[in-house]
């Protein structure tokens, strides 16, 4: 598409404000309407609309198979991993009220955390399962 | 609305036409969630239903071919089977309860709980997101790991290994 012009152009425009309207979906989720999941796919999307201007070569050089990889795992491990410390902090698997001193702040820690795991896999899924179909 | 479109993606002819108008289906099917006051399963809808999954279908497309395969003429048995079923559900809809209905069972279970107590217990103005994260956290784990499954899944079908690749590259740059 390197005769499009005004599509690269608006695009250009376009991909930031997206990115950071995922980053307020992702970290704005507890007070609005939003979270995780929503956060991950417009990640993903604003990353699906460089692929279809630019190529998906450069695409990929954005952000490696590797990196993709590495991610969506780590935002399960991170999901599971909050689990876990608050069984080592003698709570229930994923009950976090033992994440800070205060339960209620605990609890927040907890949802942020989660929902940013829940963010990091939605999102590497979804650019992975883009690129892998369309490759 | 939503019946005309799903009339019309019966109808349409070509499967790029089907891809759009499910996406507008989603798009429709979001508003209707939006006006049932459910905004965080209408964003959900809106970005996954009509973006992602209608980018994902169109990929699918340019692997595969835009006919659609000749129909199978309709056999007298399914279509019945079809009514059947379809008038049961009907009638099962008429023992639901009305909507909004305040004494209904999924109102009264544990929806006070959550709607009077998670801001004490979680702190987040955003009941959804604490009941998501916090009070169904078991749920929500399972629902990221059934997305890292499908993910490895498509990436065991369709990604190709690291070695693999190497050795394309490899013979790419030597008939180069």
């Amino acid at each position: 598409m390197h005769h499009h012009y005004v599509l690269r152009v608006v695009s250009k425009i376009l991909i930031p404000p997206i990115l950071l309207f995922a980053l307020y979906v992702q970290f704005h989720g507890d007070f609005g309407p939003g979270g995780g999941f929503q956060a991950g796919v417009i990640f993903a999307a604003a990353f699906v609309l460089y692929a279809l201007v630019f190529g998906l070569a450069a695409a990929r050089e954005v952000v490696s198979d590797t990196v993709l990889r590495i991610v969506s795992a780590l935002g399960v491990l991170l999901y599971a991993g909050v689990g876990i410390v608050n069984m080592l902090k003698g709570n229930n698997f994923l009950a976090y009220n033992n994440l800070a001193v205060d339960p209620v702040a605990g609890q927040h820690l907890g949802v942020l955390l989660v929902e940013a795991g829940v963010g990091m896999t939605v999102g590497a899924v979804v650019i992975s399962l883009f690129v892998y179909f369309s490759s | 609305m939503l019946g005309v479109t799903a009339l019309a993606i019966l109808r349409a002819p070509g499967l790029f036409t089907v891809v759009m108008l499910s996406s507008i289906y989603s798009l429709l099917s979001a508003v209707v969630f939006v006006t049932l006051d459910a905004v965080d399963v209408a964003f959900t809808e809106a970005v996954v239903g009509a973006g992602a999954s209608t980018i994902l279908m169109l990929a699918a497309l340019a692997l595969t071919n835009q006919r659609r395969a000749k129909p199978t003429p309709i056999s007298p048995t399914g279509l019945i089977a079809a009514f059947l079923m379809g008038g049961g559900l009907i009638y099962a809809t008429v023992d639901m309860p009305v909507l909004g209905d305040p004494s209904a069972p999924a109102t009264l279970h544990v929806a006070p709980r959550y709607l009077n107590d998670s801001y004490d217990e979680v702190g987040l103005p955003n009941v959804v997101t604490s009941v998501l994260a916090s009070y169904r956290g078991y749920d929500t784990f399972g629902e990221v790991t059934v997305i890292f499954t499908a993910g490895i899944g498509v990436l065991a079908l369709l990604g190709r290994g690291r070695r693999d690749r190497k050795s394309r590259r490899k013979a790419s740059s030597e008939s180069t």
